[in-house]
């Protein structure tokens, strides 16, 4: 513990005299740590999105879905080439709003169906199994989508096509990315009126609850399980086709570091919590916006964003070190 | 006969998506080149039809009479209809903006070079049904006849895709006899190799019929004998192997043995003390980059000889090993694993970086790394590090079976079963999971050394994640804690790919469906560990009465 202790102390100076430094050096303009900003909760919101997958299996199964980078994944690449196929007609521009509607909605579609259909297979059948085991297959399920991509849509960048009426800026803020941001929140919403108000919604909760108390009490678990894991893969989806809109680009392995970081999300709020997979979400993408200009630059890393994939990682372990319950700190998988 | 038609829709249904798949991915074509039986039967043929016979073989086993054998038939015949109305869509559309594999040669693959018109979809269909049948039936054989007749036809493609490497070994003559000159297997060559593989199992089992009616006459002296005799064979047969295989196979299983020490490593990780570690890469990157820091030229810190630097590089992995050990002591399972896979990460990030680079070489990575040297010899070809390669598993599988039975290994079996009964007893968790860790660690590094060593440079590239998969995957085939399923997945995963070039492209799709398929199907792997096999069986019958939820997730205890 006390070598624990002292790399926590460790990280901690390095974070205050990095800041200070760049601080004091003055390097970036008020204008620029805005623009990391905005640019850090629209990544966060898409964090958010698929860290509630990932919790949300947490919460019902206990397990860690390890393909959901894929289901995300899945999502953002099928919708390309309906996103392809509107911006050839035009519609992109003409129907703004319907096409983007359009294409939330594929790729939610597409998420999902993956989602279901990789529980039935992958995990369904070993559900009752020692740890390790559905594990294993949540690799190999994750692989198999990989590479099952690469195969039918080719190993390259597809560079999605823009959307005329987000580029723009509105008080010097990129327009897609705050199209970004609330439409995070907004399917953040629906999920929350979801599990709140709908039966469906009452059964997960109850099975995340007590699974056999559930049973018990006339729910049918398989189906709950079903659902959960349809909810979390339409989140994916959408999360998928915001992910295009900032970076505008699918490839097949682009599911992996979001995958990773919404996981990293999910731990730093306190995984099984759906607010905390919110906020973990919103952390970790203004942290690694953040971060690499504001601590490493100051320490005097050269090319510090190269850097920025380990600082989540660095989070993950030290959150799972010092605070394994996450930031809200609620008992493990007491609630959806 | 309506369960038949049931099961028929089913399982035609979920052939016909997987026959889509595979075509679709670009499997089948790059397969079309591979001729295994004279020049018409390609390996791509042979996959299709593999996939008919298990949809015919799945729809026949839970019916035992003649509707089975018919809903079979159908099964198949509905493969085969997907594939032609595939091979249709494919030759009048183009696909290929959308689906980069559906290229205009794939329709004639599909249909078997008929053609997509009504005589392609006569053969498919009459192909589809009479293999599903053909699967059906192989339900009706006894199960040792049914595996004798598998796994001889198995050996059949597998000889015939392992032309190159054959050629090699065996005098001009048989392999005259046994392949046409540019095709593949030829036809009386085919009958010799089914004959044999069907021929030596049988023959086993009568011998060892016969062994055991004679068992107590047969002394405890001659058994002796007999085992020290198969040893020496298996002695000789290594030793001798870079003598007559050639560059190539030298090569080939100068990784394969570099993967069976990592496998070894990993396995007194996840396979004896129960913790799945996804970043196992980064042992096997820290070993070789301190092999190439410390004797590279290029970088200039240091210019050791390999023989200095090898033992330094393994304690530098021990040390990485103990590190990355005490922060995970307390993680379990799925936690534990991705923590794993962020350390391993981040190795590969940090070497990568431009920060490092002066240190480490950055994107371009080093050259020029140390090759041993013993007196005046030098060794630098790849059948002369076979046999250091050799000695490091030697090694590791006399360390892991030493290890393996003494006090720490059933410590580490105790915490694998139960980590809490474990404490309780008194095992030391704390030295007892770090002592795997750096054990294992060691491995990988001085597998990581040998590798820098025997490329000569090291680049980032060649540190992914993929290869910590790699390592999983192959224990996972073998059988979790298995030290001969080690080899086993080793050869199979590492050694098969590097032979089939067609598929080095494909490997991570077929090691997706390998680990979700031997979990499903066979989770103590192929070559499994006595133990392993009744904790499964048991763990089964416990998962029956037992809700799952209640297994929490990270301990809180030791905070």
């Amino acid at each position: 513990m006390v070598i624990a202790w002292t790399i926590g102390v460790l990280v901690l100076l390095l974070v205050l005299v990095g800041s200070y430094q760049t601080l004091a050096a003055g390097r970036y303009t008020a204008g620029q740590w805005f623009d990391f900003v905005v640019f850090g909760l629209a990544q966060g919101g898409i964090y958010a999105l698929i860290a509630l997958g990932y919790t949300m299996v947490y919460g019902v199964l206990r397990m860690i879905n390890f393909a959901h980078g894929e289901v995300f994944m899945s999502g953002a690449f099928s919708a390309f080439f309906l996103a392809d196929a509107l911006a050839r007609r035009g519609f992109l521009e003409s129907r703004p709003i319907i096409s983007l509607l359009a294409l939330l909605a594929f790729a939610a579609l597409v998420s999902m169906t993956i989602a279901v259909i990789l529980e039935r297979i992958a995990y369904r059948p070993l559900r009752g199994a020692p740890r390790l085991v559905p594990l294993i297959t949540a690799v190999g399920a994750s692989f198999f989508l990989q590479y099952t991509f690469r195969g039918l849509f080719g190993s390259g960048v597809r560079v999605y096509p823009t959307v005329p009426l987000l580029e723009g800026a509105v008080f010097g803020i990129q327009v897609k990315l705050i199209v970004v941001f609330l439409g995070a929140l907004a399917t953040l919403g629906i999920l929350w009126a979801f599990l709140t108000f709908t039966r469906t919604g009452l059964a997960i909760r109850a099975v995340a609850e007590d699974m056999e108390a559930a049973a018990l009490m006339g729910v049918d678990v398989n189906r709950a399980i079903s659902s959960t894991f349809a909810v979390g893969g339409a989140m994916a989806g959408v999360a998928g086709v915001l992910y295009a809109l900032v970076f505008a680009q699918v490839q097949f392995f682009m599911g992996f570091l979001p995958g990773i970081k919404a996981f990293t999300s999910a731990v730093l709020g306190g995984i099984g919590n759906l607010p905390g997979a919110a906020l973990g979400g919103l952390v970790l993408g203004l942290v690694e916006s953040v971060g690499p200009s504001l601590f490493l630059d100051g320490l005097g890393i050269p090319a510090a964003h190269q850097l920025k994939d380990v600082i989540a990682f660095t989070i993950l372990v030290l959150i799972l070190i010092f605070r394994p319950t996450g930031i809200l700190g609620e008992r493990l998988g007491s609630r959806v | 006969m309506e369960q038949a038609v049931r099961r028929a829709l089913v399982f035609g249904l979920i052939g016909g998506f997987a026959a889509w798949h595979l075509s679709l991915v670009g499997l089948i074509e790059a397969f079309a080149g591979r001729r295994l039986i004279g020049q018409g039967v390609t390996f791509s043929y042979v996959l299709l039809l593999a996939l008919m016979l298990t949809v015919g073989y799945l729809v026949g086993r839970r019916i035992s009479n003649w509707t089975g054998l018919l809903g079979a038939a159908l099964a198949g015949l509905l493969v085969g209809l997907a594939l032609w109305v595939l091979a249709l869509l494919v030759a009048t559309v183009d696909l290929r903006t959308v689906f980069v594999a559906a290229s205009p040669a794939l329709p004639d693959i599909l249909t078997f070079n008929r053609g997509t018109g009504a005589v392609g979809l006569a053969v498919l269909l009459l192909v589809g049904a009479a293999v599903g049948f053909l699967g059906g039936g192989l339900t009706w054989l006894p199960a040792t006849g049914r595996r004798a007749v598998l796994t001889a036809l198995a050996i059949a493609v597998l000889v015939g895709l392992l032309r190159d490497v054959l050629s090699p070994i065996f005098p001009a003559p048989v392999m005259g006899f046994l392949f046409t000159p540019t095709g593949g297997l030829s036809l009386p060559g085919t009958a010799t190799v089914l004959a044999l593989a069907l021929a030596v199992p049988i023959a086993r089992q009568v011998l060892a019929n016969r062994a055991s009616s004679h068992r107590g006459s047969l002394s405890v002296r001659a058994l002796q004998r007999r085992r020290v005799a198969a040893r020496v064979i298996g002695v000789v047969f290594l030793a001798s192997f870079p003598l007559w295989a050639g560059l190539f196979l030298s090569n080939v299983s100068d990784f394969v043995g570099l993967y069976i020490l990592m496998g070894l490593g990993l396995n007194l990780v996840l396979g004896f003390a129960g913790l799945l570690d996804l970043g196992y890469v980064a042992f096997f990157a820290i070993g070789a980059y301190s092999m190439a820091v410390l004797t590279s030229p290029e970088l200039g810190h240091f210019t050791l000889g390999f023989w200095e630097a090898l033992p330094i590089a393994v304690a530098m992995t021990v040390v990485s090993g103990i590190l990355i050990g005490l922060p995970v002591l307390r993680m379990r399972g799925d936690y534990l694993a991705i923590t794993t896979l962020g350390f391993g990460e981040i190795v590969r990030l940090l070497v990568l970086s431009d920060w490092l680079k002066p240190h480490l070489g950055g994107a371009q990575g080093v050259t020029r790394i140390a090759r041993p040297e013993l007196g005046p010899f030098v060794i630098d070809r790849p059948q002369e590090y076979y046999y250091l390669i050799l000695i490091g598993c030697g090694l590791a599988w006399f360390l892991s079976v030493r290890l393996r039975d003494s006090r720490i290994g059933r410590a580490w079996m105790a915490i694998r079963e139960d980590e809490d009964v474990a404490q309780a007893m008194g095992i030391n968790r704390v030295t007892a999971k770090l002592l795997a860790f750096a054990t294992g660690a060691a491995m990988g590094g001085l597998s990581g050394a040998l590798f820098a060593s025997l490329v000569n440079s090291v680049i980032p590239q060649s540190f992914s994640l993929l290869v910590s998969i790699n390592v999983v995957a192959l224990l996972v085939l073998g059988g979790i804690g298995s030290l001969p399923g080690v080899v086993v997945g080793a050869l199979a995963l590492v050694g098969l790919p590097e032979l089939l070039r067609e598929f080095q492209e494909y490997r991570l799709l077929v090691y997706g469906v390998v680990l979700v398929a031997m979990m499903i199907f066979r989770p103590a792997g192929l070559w499994p560990e006595e133990t392993r096999v009744r904790e499964l069986e048991e763990a089964a019958e416990e998962g029956k009465t037992r809700a799952p939820a209640e297994v929490a997730a990270v301990t809180q205890d030791g905070a």
